[in-house]
């Protein structure tokens, strides 16, 4: 490991964007051990790390260059909760006062009973959140080992008791917002419902049953879309 | 390696029984997302060799004993089709894959940054489906590509191509009959970029001089398969 310093972790932060570095005025695409350049005119951001004076890329994706920083677009990444990011679980399991939540990342998370979304007694979990309910909650701290804490304290943050939930590919997450939200808002209203796109990779839907279906498939066009564009190289 | 000296498979012209040069590769194909449940996968065609490796995780590493702390585990299966070979294989771990896999993963853990996920586990599976020679190399570059793929970050991809000697002379990428019949084999995990070595083996016998030859031509084909493999993952997948 001599010589080797890893940037990956210390810029996946929420203002550098899950994706890595936004903005970029070229790219072009790379694969691991690729060479990027000298570490004296550049700095290294997602994706990439310095050995022996020289940027490397550690992932497949598309270089980005912002000014000095060069980073890597992942084509495929999995999701890796950050502090603060809003997400959408799954109840899993629970103990007398922890539920076990399935936030799509190689770890649950979890929700202690003081963060939970009313008063519940030692013991009495089942009775506010069961196996198998969706939530909409916040990421609150992610320790180094990958355990994270969810929390259900903040504005709108609650049960899903109504509608239905998507999973989407996290790298295509971009393609469903759009720039400024536009294909968000054009989805919303051209299907009359209600979305929230979590930042990992789920969508919730809800509105009346046609809107839901017709929206499931609007999703799923653009996910095909977002991939045939891929394969043909013009992301 | 059968040792079967007075079989000929190098002609008057130096070309091999397939009408290679010694020091030329069979013709390889690396395809990238060709299994679209897992999180990254490639098929490497090489030769009549078809092989397909899976990439899962990173995930949660089960049971809890094989985690640790301070690292993600690699849980590498080399496994070859019943159907893979002439003779039928009796489906399930051998001794063979089980020696395949272990060395795999030794040669895929120098460069996937596995410090970057402890407790986790990432699940390769490599399975052959059709077999000439050289499976162990085709699986690794699969491997590698697949990984990849799956956004693993890692430091270099892992070529691995072998050489061996035939009738005297050392030939690159053997084939089914080279490999049976043949004095020697070397298979080799290269960096591409770099240029260093994270995988050896050899069997049967090679001089300090056949073995330089060896060591050059897979260190050369090791940069045609690396162009090959960075065009496969460069172009994208449905």
């Amino acid at each position: 490991m001599r010589g080797r310093r890893v940037a990956g972790p210390i810029d996946m932060t929420r203002g550098r964007g899950a994706g890595g570095p936004h903005g970029s005025r070229e790219s072009v695409l790379v694969a691991p051990g690729d060479d990027l350049g000298d570490s004296k005119e550049l700095e290294p951001g997602h994706g990439v790390i310095v050995v022996d004076g020289r940027l490397k890329a550690v992932k497949q994706g598309r270089m980005t260059k912002d000014g000095k920083n060069v980073g890597i677009q992942p084509r495929r990444t999995a999701y890796v909760p950050r502090p603060s990011d809003l997400v959408i679980g799954f109840v899993e399991g629970m103990t007398n006062n922890i539920w076990f939540i399935d936030i799509g990342a190689p770890f649950n998370a979890i929700l202690p009973l003081s963060l939970g979304p009313s008063k519940a007694s030692f013991g009495g979990l089942r009775s506010v959140l069961d196996v198998g309910d969706a939530i909409l909650c916040r990421i609150q701290e992610v320790e180094e080992n990958h355990s994270s804490v969810a929390t259900m304290k903040g504005m709108g943050l609650r049960k899903l008791k109504t509608g239905s939930v998507e999973s989407v590919d996290p790298h295509l997450l971009g393609r469903v917002i759009g720039s400024k939200g536009a294909n968000l808002s054009e989805l919303k209203e051209k299907t009359d419902t209600r979305i929230i796109v979590a930042d990992n990779a789920r969508v919730w839907i809800d509105g009346d049953v046609e809107g839901i279906i017709s929206a499931r498939a609007e999703l799923g066009a653009m996910m095909m879309k977002a991939k045939i564009s891929e394969y043909r190289g013009d992301v | 390696m059968g040792g079967y000296g007075d079989v000929q498979m190098i002609d008057d012209k130096g070309l091999r029984m397939d009408g290679r040069k010694p020091s030329e590769c069979r013709p390889i194909e690396i395809e990238t997302g060709v299994v679209p449940v897992a999180d990254g996968s490639a098929r490497v065609r090489w030769g009549l060799n078809d092989v397909i490796a899976a990439v899962y995780g990173p995930m949660e590493a089960h049971p809890r004993k094989i985690q640790r702390q301070d690292r993600a585990v690699l849980d590498v299966r080399y496994n070859m089709a019943p159907f893979s070979t002439t003779d039928r294989i009796r489906p399930g771990f051998n001794r063979r894959s089980r020696e395949i896999s272990k060395v795999t993963a030794e040669a895929l853990e120098s460069v996937v940054m596995l410090e970057l996920y402890p407790r986790s586990k990432i699940r390769v599976e490599i399975e052959v489906l059709c077999a000439e020679a050289g499976t162990r190399c085709a699986g690794i570059t699969a491997a590698s590509a697949a990984l990849a793929h799956a956004g693993i970050p890692m430091t270099d991809l892992v070529v691995s191509v072998a050489s061996g000697k035939v009738n005297g002379v050392v030939v690159c990428d053997l084939n089914k009959e080279e490999d049976n019949y043949g004095e020697a084999d070397l298979p080799m995990g290269i960096l591409p970029n770099s240029g260093e070595l994270v995988f050896l083996q050899m069997d049967g016998d090679l001089s300090q001089e056949d073995f330089k030859i060896a060591w050059d031509y897979n260190m050369e084909a090791a940069s045609h398969i690396h162009e090959i493999m960075a065009r496969a993952l460069k172009g994208g997948d449905a």
